[in-house]
């Protein structure tokens, strides 16, 4: 412990409640590009479908794409329409109140690994109790409803189990 | 995939920080909100303003707050020719390092001035204060040059 400074004070300061802390907020204002290869995977979102690159040399489909292989470093140019469906890799269960949280407590934000993909999305698991999500769980998209989707991932309110039997560790355990 | 569309869209990061102020910052926004200005006196009795909690020059702690004036002379000073969002004002002004009467240190704040043709080293000026308070910097809205309210 620190000691106790005692201050000489001038007497209008005397017996006044003292400022404890002072409001310093920042605000940063950009103009975010995800640039070509995932302005098309949302301008595809946004006919309500999820596509993703394969690398030329490894064959593996990233989702979102960002253009090129981050192993290989070459661009990524075939297109794979994937299916809404894959398994959570990882998760998390929000405890706790943060500012700007606009979702009711707990919930769940999971890495989902979309079928024929090679690199999970983050997303939030719903329909299920928290305790209940688990790794290799196979869930479905849920989207909003059609004339609402726009190009943001944010078109998928959620993902929900399918009740299929969990995915094999095999399936999955390069991505955790 | 040259012919895509690339997208943009606004991103806004808000921090709402709040910072603790310390015993002796504290005193200094304390007085702030009650409607005038402290500073501290340093070890060779200088008095600080805005108040260190340690000495520039020795390290020690700092504990004689000391009340010092609302108005002083500019040391040094810019001018902010076209104002930004969250600045203190919205029109042209000065930024200045005003050495507050009974002060030994310059305060950074801004000048009401209007035109930098007004603006000069050594120009007294005067804090106006606004009507609620609540221990910020910002308690004191601006200084105006001296005679001109």
């Amino acid at each position: 412990m620190a000691e106790e400074t005692t201050l000489t004070l001038p007497e209008r300061l005397q017996g006044v409640e003292p400022v404890r802390s002072i409001r310093t907020p920042a605000t940063l204002e950009y103009a975010y590009s995800p640039g070509k290869a995932a302005s098309l995977f949302l301008q595809e979102v946004a006919k309500k479908r999820l596509v993703g690159q394969r690398c030329p040399v490894c064959k593996k489909v990233y989702v979102p794409p960002r253009g090129s292989c981050p192993t290989d470093g070459v661009p990524t140019e075939e297109q794979v329409e994937l299916p809404h469906v894959g398994t959570v890799t990882s998760f998390c269960v929000v405890n706790v109140q943060f500012y700007g949280q606009a979702m009711e407590l707990p919930y769940v934000s999971a890495l989902i690994l979309l079928d024929g993909s090679d690199i999970p999305i983050m997303h939030l698991i719903q329909e299920t109790k928290a305790e209940d999500v688990h790794m290799g769980q196979r869930v479905e998209a849920v989207w909003v409803p059609d004339e609402e989707i726009t190009a943001t991932l944010e078109s998928i309110r959620y993902f929900r189990p399918t009740g299929e039997p969990d995915a094999d560790w095999d399936t999955y355990k390069d991505n955790v | 995939m040259a012919d895509v569309e690339v997208l943009s869209a606004p991103l806004i990061v808000e921090y709402p920080f709040s910072r603790t102020t310390g015993p002796v910052i504290g005193a200094f926004f304390t007085a702030l909100r009650e409607g005038f200005v402290v500073g501290v006196r340093s070890k060779d009795g200088r008095v600080l303003v805005p108040p260190f909690e340690y000495d520039p020059v020795t390290s020690e702690a700092l504990d004689e707050v000391v009340e010092v004036g609302d108005a002083g002379e500019v040391l040094t000073w810019s001018w902010q020719a076209e104002t930004l969002e969250a600045q203190p004002l919205d029109r042209p002004f000065a930024w200045a390092l005003i050495k507050l009467d009974g002060a030994d240190t310059g305060l950074l704040h801004v000048v009401d001035a209007g035109d930098p043709a007004k603006m000069r080293t050594g120009a007294r000026v005067q804090a106006r204060w606004k009507d609620e308070r609540e221990g910020h910097i910002g308690d004191i809205e601006c200084f105006e040059l001296a005679g001109e309210s």
